[in-house]
């Protein structure tokens, strides 16, 4: 307020109610400027859906205990293969010439040739860390490996589960009626089968009849009886993930904005993408999550009863399993896989369960 | 009510015929048939053979040929050993009922105590402690439990000596069997105890005076015991795979044995009958179960 503004608020008459504004500080009258109105907002950080989540799981120190144990096994499955000099199939060789003294060492001991060979050359051999097997090939690195192919198959499985669930759930649960009840009834007959067993008869047979069609390609690698489990593990248990969608898409579909979005002439597809999965996607996380550690826990029986990969790749059931005939003078030989498997199971549920109290919306 | 439970039994029925289709087609697609081996047979004594099994006939008509024989009560030879499965099954049968029944007997009344007693002692020691064995108890395979026990209380210690026919101990298989359904259903009884517990008729009951127990007993624990019920299916199956391979760590002639030692051997006629008669006890387990279920909570509805 500048001086002839001043005059301007003046009382005219004496007995007026008017409030002589003359008497007051002109700078009490000045604009906020920005930086003052910002010191007035109360309000906290926006925060997104996925940030809320994230801070709420930092607090569960079970799910990040989880995620420190499954970084660390993940690191060193990674990292260990390449300094480790041997490998998994290979039987320990001195100088070119097969170490028969090499088999079933116990942990951190040399055979007499790598001994002999130590002495005379003076060059340290890279110990075993685990020992060796009967078929002197070094424990660790198949430990490693077996560790590599159950997460392996374990992730892909559930990947696997989650796209075929999420495509036939969310056609099922989306377009409802006739179309539902057919899929539905369908994916009741699946649920109802015996998984296991089925599992198992179909290994037997797809162990038996895959061959022929996949040698010479790059599948031949992975392993027959490897294709199977994947083949088994997409042909059952994607009923469990598509009952599951579908039951969240019924739900949701019946909101309002999904109504307003059809009103404005949404088409189905955009209003799948944009609308429904934004809404499902945490339910869709944490079971994924949940599925690894049981699929892995399925690959180790399978491979435990001789259904697993094929040698010489391993896994960490089939290492038990090999473990069995050398029971008693080797034990470290069984518990050390057995442990492994408890403890990537054990980590990858706890994390689930951390996953879901953490953004499951409807827990909160 | 009796539309559920005949809408409940035909989907058994069909899951039954889904499996014997799946089973018979799954173990006509592996080449080669039973009398093809590396001893050959002359082919007029190949072509009798064939006859005699019907192996000549198109696969479906030998499907309903099996399935005709099946529901007759004839399961066929095995092609292995050449006795009749169905003798083979029944016996071996006894073996893994006597021992899957206790371990899920010991299953369902240890899981009810300690899932009681984690929900009681909701938070204190008892309760974290419960918690931290069933979280172990679920993250650990059968098959590595009883590797464990067999390595640990047979071979290290000598406390129960090893399986044979002397010897009949089934102490350690049967808790290699149970820890897995005892642990869930410990976490099942705790959940629902602690609904129960917060429920308004339990509140009404301490407000009318009625003893502590007695409102655990009649009031929590009766509800507590619903979501339980419906586990048994599931856990059935749970305890008719895992005996396959507790049977065979333990070296016990069970059917679970039975059906290892089929799967190794190839021996597909012993492979297909196993299947079906733990697939047809499965089925009606989760039948029985579901039923079960509808009788016991009257807030279910039917639809």
């Amino acid at each position: 307020m500048q001086g002839t503004d001043r005059e301007q608020y003046k009382k005219r008459q004496f007995l007026s109610a008017q409030i002589d504004l003359s008497r007051f500080n002109p700078s009490s009258f000045e604009k906020a400027t920005d930086e003052e109105k910002k010191q007035q907002d109360v309000m906290g950080e926006s925060t997104t859906f996925f940030r809320d989540g994230m801070r709420r799981l930092r607090k569960n120190p079970l799910a990040m205990g989880s995620i420190i144990v499954l970084a660390a096994i993940i690191l060193i499955i990674i990292i260990a293969p390449h300094i480790v000099p041997y490998s998994y199939s290979e039987i320990i060789s001195i100088d070119g010439k097969r170490d028969k003294s090499a088999a079933n060492l116990a942990p951190f001991e040399y055979s007499k040739m790598e001994q002999q060979y130590m002495d005379r050359t003076g060059e340290k051999l890279f110990p075993h860390i685990f020992g060796t097997d009967s078929l002197s090939r070094d424990y660790f690195i198949r430990v490693i490996y077996g560790t590599r192919v159950s997460l392996s198959v374990g992730v892909v499985a559930a990947i696997m589960v989650l796209i075929i669930g999420l495509l036939y759930g969310s056609i099922a649960g989306y377009f409802g009626g006739k179309v539902d009840l057919v899929m539905m009834r369908i994916v009741d007959v699946i649920y109802s089968l015996p998984d296991m067993l089925i599992i198992i008869l179909l290994s037997v047979v797809l162990d038996q009849t895959l061959e022929p069609l996949i040698t010479g390609t790059v599948f031949a690698r992975l392993g027959v009886n490897m294709i199977s489990m994947f083949v088994v593990f997409s042909l059952l248990y994607w009923v469990g993930m598509a009952r599951l969608i579908r039951g969240q898409i019924l739900t949701i579909k019946n909101n309002e904005y999904v109504l307003a979005a059809k009103c404005i002439g949404t088409k189905d597809r955009q209003i799948l993408k944009k609308h429904i999965f934004p809404n499902i996607l945490s339910v869709v996380i944490i079971t994924t999550a949940l599925q690894v550690p049981s699929a892995i826990f399925t690959e180790s029986y399978l491979s435990f009863l001789g259904l697993g990969v094929s040698a010489p790749l391993t896994s960490l059931g089939s290492l038990a399993n090999d473990a069995r005939s050398g029971l008693q003078s080797y034990p470290h030989r069984l518990v050390i896989p057995a442990l492994v498997i408890c403890l990537i199971v054990l980590a990858l549920n706890l994390l689930g369960d951390g996953l879901r109290d953490a953004f499951d919306s409807k827990l909160n | 009510m009796g539309e559920y439970i005949l809408k409940r039994i035909a989907l058994a029925v069909v899951s039954v015929a889904a499996i014997s289709a799946i089973t018979f087609f799954a173990m006509n697609l592996i080449p080669g048939g039973p009398f093809n081996k590396e001893k050959a047979a002359s082919p007029a004594v190949q072509r009798v053979l064939e006859e005699r099994y019907n192996l000549d006939k198109p696969v479906p008509q030998q499907y309903v040929i099996y399935m005709n024989n099946l529901l007759h009560g004839d399961w066929g030879v095995s092609l292995k050993t050449g006795r009749d499965i169905w003798t083979d099954i029944s016996t071996k049968f006894k073996v893994s009922a006597r021992l899957g029944g206790l371990a899920a007997i010991f299953a369902i009344i240890f899981g009810l105590i300690l899932g009681s007693i984690a929900a009681l002692t909701r938070n204190r020691w008892p309760d974290r402690l419960i918690v931290f064995l069933t979280t172990l108890g679920t993250a650990m395979p059968s098959f590595v439990l009883a590797t464990l026990l067999l390595l640990v209380f047979c071979m290290k210690l000598g406390w129960v000596p090893v399986w044979s026919s002397q010897n009949q101990s089934i102490l350690l298989p049967v808790i290699a069997l149970m820890v897995y359904p005892m642990a869930y259903i410990t976490r099942l009884t705790k959940t629902s105890m602690l609904d129960a517990l917060g429920q308004d008729y339990v509140r009404t009951a301490r407000a009318k005076g009625v003893s502590g127990v007695h409102v655990i007993f009649r009031h929590a624990l009766r509800n507590a015991l619903i979501p339980v019920v419906t586990y048994v299916g599931p856990m059935v199956a749970y305890i008719l795979t895992g005996s396959m391979v507790v049977e065979s760590i333990f070296t016990i002639g069970g059917l679970g044995s039975a059906f290892v030692t089929s799967i190794t051997s190839r021996d597909y006629t012993m492979i297909m009958a196993t299947t079906m008669f733990l697939a047809i006890l499965m089925v009606v387990a989760n039948l029985l179960t579901d039923i079960a279920y509808k009788i016991i909570d009257p807030r279910i509805t039917f639809d």
